[in-house]
């Protein structure tokens, strides 16, 4: 048998998988990589938030209430003595936390039903797609209050963030199944998908492992922004009361204090910092959106 | 007294054409109309007809990756049209597909490993790991390929080594038969003979049968046993390759035999031209499909379907004047091969 053209050179060069193409450019993108430096701090911090600060999140001190900054308090106590700074870092947890289950749970959702949607057409397709424009027509915000309302009502505190994180997931899918489903349309049809049937394979392998991570990058774009929306959502439902519940520390239910207008004028300390940390959460998560999205789309290379 | 692999009978395939509000099915497009030939073990039809003729659609049929509205595939004598999906997919080990384009058929997201292993651990042929890896290894190795070029991404090899790829996930189940769609026109010249060289080995191993669909005359040439050339959907004429190059009989044939390059600028040939665009396969012409084009057509062509039928030496036609001797197309070349030059 004759072989051709193949020298048995030991392959030195490196090898680019399609991910380390992405964060080749991800890396040129200085906005985006400052977006993802910030990002990385906050999670750090509240990763770490135990070996940062010598207080408990919840022990109160009725001997230091309404402190304000000191080298004791880096950010002062709040009115039942909490070190502030310690419940900023672990409202933080809770909010990233919720920020990224909700998106999980809507990226599980959304990429089902639009791979689903997408492969098998037909009936099946009109249905799942109606279903989706019904969930996108509900107004999102009040109808997000109303069932945390409602579920949330007879739940213990601690469980109202999960509550929270499931209203969010559940609700904000249909965007994710909408894109997932046009580029399955068109991916179905490419000329690997019949070679995939030809091969005999499974109409779930053929979804799961052809169709979904071709359209990964979409996901991962939509996960980022979805996750800046999530903990927006969650930080607005927490400051109506709706969300997560005191003494569990949000970010959202922290900014509370600024509905007091002494608080507001006088302690701006209660307010700002996790004012801030949303606002730097959401910024840097949708700045390195942005950046994948740059990356991912072959055609916007510089 | 080689084996039959496969055989087709009276094979069609209609696509509705859909129009209006209400998606009425108002007319179809006949792609394949009444196909049937036979290939044997280890031997090759090559398939040849001007695009839009249904090579492609035939093809796919037969793997049931389109499905047909009606005739009959028989694999290994086992009818596959009326299998289920479940029957299909452990009989698609057996024949497999090599695509035209190297690009769009390899998934981006998927190293070569894992587009020339997926098949064998889906089939549970091989476990998952160091078994498939090895396997894949061999086939890779095969079709020309290096053991390094194995955790590579599709859009790191040329288009050459890209249908090489495509030959080893078709080859990675053990088939016994290949339909090979187009599998060099994306090619670069130098480059088809060394697909069609590993190719024509392969079979020569492996004891491959090959459907090879082609619109190029000397590549087909090149490969096949026996040739069968189609016009709008049917087959004109089917016969052994080198009674079909020595004695073509019907008039599609000989004009498209007649314009095959020869390189020998010395050579003075006449070229029958064949007047007139390919006509659409929705409103086909009544009749003999070809007689709007043909230049010897008669008042019979035009009113009866000529019949595809065996004019001896396993020689096929379909045409009126197929087995007589006063075929005027005949004597119209005979006249000019006569005349004094």
């Amino acid at each position: 048998m004759r072989i051709f053209a193949v020298k048995a050179v030991p392959n030195q060069e490196k090898i680019m998988g399609p991910w380390q193409m992405v964060w080749s450019r991800f890396k040129k993108n200085k906005v985006a990589l400052v977006g993802l430096i910030i990002l990385a701090l906050l999670v750090v911090s509240a990763v770490l938030a135990p070996l940062l600060t010598p207080y408990e999140f919840d022990t109160i001190d009725t001997l230091s209430i309404n402190k304000p900054p000191s080298l004791q308090h880096l950010l002062g106590t709040d009115d039942l003595g909490r070190d502030y700074f310690t419940r900023i870092l672990y409202g933080g947890r809770i909010s990233l936390q919720v920020g990224l289950f909700a998106v999980v749970i809507s990226v599980i959702l959304g990429s089902i039903v639009g791979g689903i949607s997408g492969y098998y057409g037909g009936w099946l397709d009109n249905i799942l797609m109606r279903l989706t424009e019904i969930f996108m027509s509900f107004p999102f915000l009040p109808l997000a209050i109303t069932v945390s309302a409602i579920v949330g009502n007879n739940l213990p505190g601690e469980y109202k963030m999960y509550i929270t994180m499931m209203v969010i997931g559940f609700l904000s899918w249909p965007g994710l199944a909408r894109i997932v489903r046009g580029q399955i349309l068109s991916l179905r049809e490419q000329e690997f998908m019949q070679a995939a049937t030809a091969l005999g394979l499974s109409d779930t392998r053929k979804i799961f492992r052809h169709l979904l991570p071709n359209t990964v990058g979409y996901i991962i774009v939509y996960a980022t922004v979805g996750m800046a929306s999530a903990i927006l959502t969650e930080s607005a439902l927490s400051f109506l009361g709706l969300g997560v519940v005191p003494p569990t520390p949000t970010w959202g239910n922290l900014v509370q204090f600024a509905r007091d207008s002494y608080v507001l004028q006088y302690r701006p300390w209660l307010w700002i910092p996790p004012g801030l940390c949303i606002f730097l959460a959401v910024i840097s998560i949708n700045l390195i959106g942005d950046g994948l999205r740059d990356a991912i789309d072959p055609k916007s290379q510089r | 007294m080689p084996k039959q692999l496969l055989e087709v009978r009276n094979l069609k395939k209609y696509f509705p054409v859909k129009s209006g509000f209400l998606k009425k099915t108002t007319s179809f497009v006949k792609a394949v109309d009444n196909i049937s030939f036979k290939i044997d073990k280890g031997e090759t039809l090559g398939l040849v007809g001007e695009s839009g003729c249904g090579k492609t659609t035939v093809g796919r049929s037969i793997l049931r990756l389109i499905e047909p509205t009606s005739g009959e595939v028989f694999f290994n004598d086992e009818s596959i049209l009326i299998k289920n999906k479940q029957a299909m997919r452990s009989l698609r080990r057996d024949m497999q597909i090599i695509f035209q384009d190297p690009y769009s058929s390899l998934n981006p997201r998927m190293t070569v490993s894992e587009i020339v292993g997926e098949a064998l651990v889906a089939h549970k042929l091989y476990k998952k790991g160091k078994e498939v890896k090895d396997k894949v290894a061999e086939i890779v190795e095969i079709c020309g390929l290096a053991r390094y070029h194995m955790n590579r991404y599709p859009h790191q090899f040329s288009g050459g080594q890209r249908q090489r790829i495509g030959i080893a996930r078709a080859l990675a189940l053990n088939p016994t038969f290949i339909v090979a769609d187009e599998p060099v026109s994306a090619l670069d010249v130098s480059i088809q003979s060394q697909i069609l060289n590993l190719m024509m080995d392969l079979q020569e191993s492996m004891g491959l049968g090959y459907l090879f669909i082609s619109h190029d005359l000397s590549v087909v040439k090149h490969i096949s046993h026996k040739i069968g050339v189609m016009y709008l959907g049917s087959l004109v004429e089917l016969a052994d390759k080198n009674e079909l190059y020595n004695n073509p009989i019907h008039p599609y044939t000989r004009a498209l035999l007649s314009v095959i390059p020869i390189p020998d600028p010395t050579i003075k040939k006449k070229s029958i031209q064949i007047s007139g665009e390919i006509p659409s396969n929705v409103n086909v012409p009544k009749g003999c499909k070809f007689h709007t084009r043909c230049p010897m057509a008669k008042e019979i062509c035009r009113t009866k379907t000529p019949e595809f039928k065996d004019i001896g030496n396993n020689h096929f036609v379909a045409c009126h004047f197929a087995s007589q001797n006063q075929c005027p197309w005949q004597q119209m070349n005979d006249e000019e091969n006569n005349k004094p030059v």
